[in-house]
């Protein structure tokens, strides 16, 4: 009935590891954009301006209450139906991007509004004008409580990235996907691929517990 | 907007179709999810490491690895193994497998958030485990757990739309298959995400705070949330 | 908003600060009641009175951390709240506010130090970053500031390494570092251990000798109001029950709720 192939599985293993890299390249490059776009979307939360903040909050909900892979789906086709054609990797990092920033942009808000109210009043009391006080107190002060959250979502973003196959992102289970089809035997990739999967995040989550727990005895005494 | 009524009139039918399969899923999912995370998650707390380390294996396994390669795996590999399921069962077991092993580590941090002084005065008054979990202990961790349970249950519906990659006809399934005949991609997926948001916003949340209060109450506290 | 009773600019030989018909409430709660308050140059004035009497508001407002809901406050004969516009007061603009606030510095309850900086960082962060002083510069000067505050072994630790009465008196330094002219105290040792209290007043002790700087202190220290201060004003309800030296205050209370007040604290004293 079933048997597992050493020989088949290292044949195609070269193939998986470097599917792996695309993979890895993915969730960097979605991390990346999240990151930013996340900043963006909790300070437009914070301009004072009512509009402003109930329709980024609104997008914000939006975003984190919607199937990411229809999400994705949504990027790659809507484009070319108004006459601009993406990339499945551009849609894809879009996608992803802006999904994770909507869940970013929670946790910088929740490291915003953490900082002690005093430290507002210093800085007008110290006359800093309003970007000076993000850049400079308050946003170097909302970072590192909110780096295991951050951490977090590294992860996620890694693992989620699967779902980029479905527009023929050559990550991982898309390559698998391949060599199934080409093959007629999914046990091997897909059992891989899930070996790899496990390789990667269980060290990464290992390390990022490691790392909280750095940011609690480093960052916990200076405040 | 005239032209997306006729589209609706012509294709809302299939939509309902997908979002009742969608609706299934999510419950189905969604009790197999609570009963992982009870047992799981009690087991991780259990003393003895004969069943404290099966659910430490269960949750970094399920934690570890995409809910879409856990899918296909599921769904592709084990019949080779002899275990065969329907698409729609493969479906809703991956989802419930994956979403509980989360649940799992919620059940195990909001147990061992409740102070200590209960677990030792139940046990003062002599009460057996059993009791002291169940009258004590678990009715105050509900508590604390279930706001995070709310935004889990919301990531278990998101989750099942990936059941239409082994084509089951959910909702993403259908958005797909009209988006394939009509090319209308706005539509078809906009209308998909619509019908998800709400399905999250205006039912999933306000079920989820109604029964915090709900509990709030009967534990004689107000309920806090902003 | 127009004021209409209230003029754009004081005449020549105004005080330092003037509180003009100054009213706040929080809803309900009325905490200033149409102050009228004025403080010279160079003048040490201590607020006394219970929680809740509107003292801290005083100094809050002062720093332009509330806003005011009705009358004028000016500052060296200028409207801090408000500005001249086509011979009207309107409410100021944030341009305007700055410029103000220039002339300002507080000292808190809680310190408020930066805590992913050093006290030399601290120190010259302002400096660098608002009045656009060299590095070098802010630096000498702020080495200065925690030399006469009695930290210059402690210039390059995070406030979380310092004793509060040590980060205290960092925040002083950080104040005067802006060269205000103005320095609101807003109750600086209620946060102290007892032991520590009397390092954070003997710097305020000397800042008062020198005498070049107008100091308006919140304070629940009755004994170092009386010895520094060159008026005591105790508020009750929003108001300006009693004001005096502090030899008359403290000595020769006319007003009943004074007397009740400061027999209270110096019974607990």
């Amino acid at each position: 009935m079933l048997e597992w192939k050493w020989a088949y599985s290292l044949e195609i293993l070269p193939r998986l590891l470097s599917a792996a890299v695309n993979t890895l390249i993915a969730a960097g490059i979605g991390y990346l954009i999240a990151l930013v776009v996340g900043l963006v979307f909790a300070l437009l939360q914070r301009t004072g301006v009512r509009p402003v903040t109930f329709i980024v909050r609104e997008i914000v909900e939006f975003i984190r209450s919607t199937p990411l892979v229809v999400q994705i789906f949504f990027v790659f086709y809507v484009g070319p139906q108004f006459g601009i054609r993406l990339s499945p990797w551009a849609s894809g990092m879009i996608a992803i991007g802006l999904h994770y920033a909507s869940y970013l942009s929670e946790v910088y808000r929740a490291g915003l509004d953490n900082v002690p109210k005093g430290q507002w009043e210093a800085c007008k009391a110290l006359n800093l004008n309003p970007v000076k006080t993000y850049f400079r107190i308050i946003i170097p002060q909302a970072i590192p409580p909110s780096l295991p959250a951050m951490g977090n979502y590294l992860i996620s973003i890694f693992k989620d990235t699967p779902m980029l196959s479905v527009i023929g992102v050559a990550e991982l289970v898309h390559t698998a996907t391949t060599i199934g089809t080409e093959t007629y035997r999914y046990v091997e990739p897909y059992t891989l691929v899930g070996l790899i999967f496990l390789a990667i995040s269980l060290p990464a989550a290992f390390g990022l517990r490691r790392f909280e727990a750095w940011v609690a005895r480093y960052f916990g005494m200076t405040k | 907007m005239q032209s997306y009524l006729e589209y609706l009139d012509q294709h809302g039918s299939r939509f309902l179709d997908g979002t009742l399969i969608t609706i299934q899923q999510t419950i189905i999912a969604g009790l197999l999810a609570i009963a992982i995370s009870l047992v799981v998650g009690l087991m991780k707390l259990s003393s003895h490491k004969v069943i404290r380390w099966p659910a430490i294996g269960y949750i970094e396994f399920f934690r570890g690895t995409s809910l879409l390669v856990q899918l296909y795996w599921i769904f592709f590999v084990l019949p080779l193994f002899g275990i065969t399921f329907e698409k729609f069962t493969a479906g809703f077991i991956a989802v419930g497998l994956n979403l509980g092993a989360y649940g799992a580590e919620l059940v195990r941090g909001s147990i061992q958030s409740v102070p200590r002084g209960q677990y030792e005065a139940a046990l003062a008054l002599n009460m057996s485990p059993y009791k002291r979990m169940k009258r004590i202990i678990f009715p105050q961790a509900l508590l604390i757990m279930l706001p995070p349970w709310g935004n889990l249950l919301i990531e278990l519906l998101k989750g099942t739309a990936l059941v239409s990659l082994i084509a089951v006809a959910d909702l993403m399934f259908e958005a797909k298959q009209i988006n394939g005949s009509t090319f209308l991609s706005a539509e078809s997926f906009g209308t998909a995400l619509i019908i998800y948001y709400l399905m999250a916003r205006l039912v999933i949340s306000p079920a989820m705070r109604a029964f915090e209060k709900y509990w709030a109450k009967k534990m004689g506290r107000f309920a806090n949330h902003a | 908003m127009n004021e209409p009773d209230f003029p754009i600019k004081l005449e020549s030989g105004a005080p330092m600060v003037r509180f003009a018909k100054v009213r706040k409430s929080y809803g309900e709660l009325t905490v200033l009641d149409d102050l009228d308050f004025d403080v010279q140059k160079n003048e040490i004035v201590s607020i006394i009175g219970p929680s809740g009497s509107g003292k801290t508001t005083v100094l809050r407002m002062l720093m332009t951390l509330e806003q005011i809901d009705h009358g004028v406050i000016y500052v060296d004969g200028e409207p801090l709240t408000h500005m001249g516009k086509n011979g009207k007061l309107v409410r100021a603009n944030n341009r305007y506010v700055r410029s103000m606030r220039s002339k300002i510095g507080m000292v808190f309850q809680h310190f408020n130090l930066f805590p992913h900086m050093t006290a030399l960082q601290n120190c010259m962060e302002a400096p660098v970053q608002v009045l656009g002083m060299s590095k070098q510069e802010a630096s000498d000067r702020s080495e200065e500031l925690l030399q006469m505050v009695g930290l210059e072994d402690k210039i390059h630790q995070h406030p979380a390494r310092l004793s509060g009465g040590q980060q205290q008196r960092v925040a002083i330094a950080r104040a005067l570092a802006m060269r205000p002219e103005i320095l609101l105290f807003d109750e600086v040792t209620s946060a102290l251990d007892p032991e520590v209290i009397g390092e954070v007043l003997g710097v305020i002790r000397q800042l008062a000798a020198e005498h070049n700087l107008t100091m308006i202190m919140v304070t629940h220290q009755m004994g170092f109001a009386r010895e520094i201060s060159d008026r005591v004003c105790f508020f009750y309800d929003g108001k300006i029950e009693e004001q005096g030296s502090p030899t008359k205050l403290f000595d020769n209370p006319e007003n009943e709720r004074t007397r009740q007040f400061l027999s209270a604290v110096l019974d607990a004293g």
